[in-house]
């Protein structure tokens, strides 16, 4: 056998293994609402898909934003108002939403691009601050109330999304839409570009990249991606508050990819199953969950920064050539 | 009654001294920041957290301890600045060399623990701090009425601000500061202990922010999370100034803080967000802020 063919058959069998892993999970996704509470299980999708959103962005551009909840929440109201007031459909709905987080993420990207690193996380936080003050005044939002009693309706005029099955599926396909969006951008020439200026931005300036434009294509589909994740919870839960859209959600968004692995598709997903429940769990009980996240963060900086899914892969490698 | 553009002169003069109030705490707070990052490269997000724990330190010596206002004013910052010493040394320490962004997350995560700690203790509403009774009540200046405490403030706080920049740029202990800010290798090969001048300035940072949570604690009432939305204007403040110099972080503060008062008069519906325009537009015409250098 010579080294090619070898590699082949390595690659293929992968590729199988790795079908075949994805054919379980979809297997257990599609399963799950059958043992598991399903507003739960929706619950987790939606903040899943907001974590992968903007793993997008810290993952393999390197930017931290630290104001996603600006595109989660900002979607949220969008889509809520249209579907209760306006009326719409509500996977139109949704993407009107997603379509609105797109264009604040292209006022909000253009101006923090313009700093780097830290200032980056600093500016993105002010701005969040700012649209969520916003959101307070403008009457459309209404106020402390926020927007109540969306109602689910029914999805095209004839799923009755009322129910909780069609409504978990619709959910599970937007998710799963959601996150090979950002598998492919990932594995495009884009992304390679992506993970270029992330590694050195110098380096990728000086082989004639317009970095900036592609940071702020980046950060525009990461809102577009968080707001398509906000407006879907606004239907699942029919409501949308100020909540969603201040610096506390922006931190637990943050939290989640770094409990599951900040630059790993998978990661954002487990870490967002895991504070989900952890809220729930707790949310019986008295103590305060502010402080359990807190601890979570410094353990996460502190011990593993690679995250659950990044040490996961780092066992897998290291025990691989042996 | 006399006015300028419509509005009385009382009303304007009272909001330009909120202003001047809320802009040295701002001046207080991002002063701190810039010291903290000068030297360690990390963005303290604990700022906040810290200065909310100068106010409950002040405010519990008053309510367990019976010490009052002008020894809590040295006592509080000492607390503070030991508390967080022991964060630099335990933890901090160890995020030094990495990626910028673990310190912020890391001290984030902190500001959580403090915050949801102190909000399961003392409820969220506010606790009242009455100022001591030498600074109690108020003088009419004739043009407007000046609670006394209120003038205290501002000036207290210029006082700590010009303090703090002389120590950095006049003395030898600032010097060995600016020195390893440059160039920490370099300082250290010289024979100065660089690892204790980063405990040294992580507790004096803090210290500044719990001397600013003490001032505070009268002026608005003493609540757990009195220092998370401040934290978020402050660093607002902090990219329309540029950390790149101390001075530039002061006049900013007061700045922004006199800006935001006079928007309250003018236009009251934009002041909770007019200082974040303003960084918008800073961001646009000059990235680097006010006061920074291109890096």
């Amino acid at each position: 056998m010579t080294v090619e063919t070898g590699l082949l058959t390595s690659q293929s069998k992968l590729r199988t293994s790795t079908a075949l892993l994805g054919a379980i999970v979809l297997a257990l996704l599609l399963a799950a609402p059958f043992f598991l509470y399903p507003i739960f299980l929706m619950s987790v999708l939606c903040f899943a898909l907001f974590a992968c959103a903007f793993n997008l962005l810290i993952g393999y551009v390197g930017l931290l934003s630290f104001g996603h909840a600006t595109f989660f929440g900002g979607a949220a109201y969008i889509t809520a108002h249209a579907v209760k007031v306006w009326g719409w459909e509500p996977l139109s709905g949704i993407l009107l939403g997603a379509t609105g987080a797109a264009i604040l993420g292209v006022f909000v990207g253009f101006l923090a691009i313009r700093r780097q690193g830290i200032y980056f996380a600093m500016i993105t936080l002010a701005l969040g601050q700012m649209f969520a003050f916003i959101c307070l005044q403008v009457p459309f939002t209404h106020g402390e109330d926020g927007i109540q009693g969306v109602p689910r309706g029914h999805l095209l005029g004839l799923l009755d999304l009322n129910h909780p099955l069609p409504m978990y599926y619709v959910t599970l396909a937007i998710f799963l839409a959601g996150f090979f969006a950002i598998w492919r951008i990932v594995n495009s020439p884009f992304g390679n570009i992506l993970k270029a200026i992330r590694e050195n931005e110098k380096r990728a300036v000086s082989l004639g990249y317009r970095v900036d434009r592609y940071k702020l294509g980046a950060f525009v589909m990461s809102a577009a991606l968080a707001g398509l994740a906000g407006g879907t919870k606004a239907i699942v839960f029919q409501f949308a508050t100020l909540t969603d859209v201040q610096w506390q959600m922006s931190g637990e968004v943050i939290l989640m990819t770094l409990l599951g692995g900040i630059g790993t598709l998978i990661g954002p997903v487990v870490g967002a199953g895991l504070v989900i429940a952890l809220q729930n769990y707790l949310a019986a009980s008295d103590f305060p969950v502010t402080v359990l996240i807190g601890i979570i963060f410094v353990i996460c900086v502190l011990l593993f920064r690679r995250g659950i899914a990044g040490e996961v892969m780092e066992l897998l490698k290291r025990k691989a050539p042996q | 009654m006399s006015t300028i553009f419509g509005i009385p002169t009382p009303a304007l003069y009272g909001q330009i001294l909120i202003g001047l109030i809320n802009g040295s705490f701002y001046a207080l707070l991002s002063l701190g920041l810039a010291v903290i990052f000068g030297l360690l490269r990390v963005i303290n997000f604990a700022h906040g957290a810290q200065y909310m724990l100068g106010a409950f330190a002040a405010y519990l010596l008053l309510e367990y301890a019976g010490i009052g206002y002008w020894p809590a004013l040295i006592a509080a910052p000492l607390i503070v600045g030991a508390s967080a010493i022991v964060v630099e040394r335990t933890m901090l320490r160890r995020l030094y060399g990495l990626d910028p962004l673990y310190g912020l997350l890391l001290t984030f995560g902190l500001a959580l623990i403090f915050e949801g700690a102190f909000r399961y203790w003392f409820g969220a509403a506010g606790k009242p701090f009455s100022p001591p009774s030498q600074l109690a009540g108020g003088v009419n200046l004739g043009f407007m009425f000046l609670p006394i405490y209120r003038g205290w403030v501002v000036i207290a706080s210029l006082v700590i601000c010009v303090g703090t920049w002389l120590l950095i740029e006049k003395t030898r202990l600032g010097a060995y500061l600016r020195a390893a800010t440059e160039n920490a290798t370099l300082v250290q090969a010289f024979g100065v202990n660089v690892p204790q001048l980063l405990t040294l300035t992580y507790g004096l940072g803090a210290a500044l922010a719990g001397l600013a949570g003490v001032l505070a604690a009268p002026v608005y009432q003493v609540s757990p999370l009195m220092g998370s939305n401040l934290i978020i204007i402050v660093f607002a403040v902090v990219v329309v100034g540029g950390m790149g110099s101390i001075l530039g972080a002061i006049i900013t503060g007061y700045m922004l803080g006199v800006l935001e008062g006079l928007t309250k008069v003018f236009y009251p519906e934009a002041s909770s967000i007019v200082i974040f325009v303003v960084m918008a537009i800073v961001l646009l015409v000059r990235p680097a802020g006010l006061f920074g250098r291109e890096e």
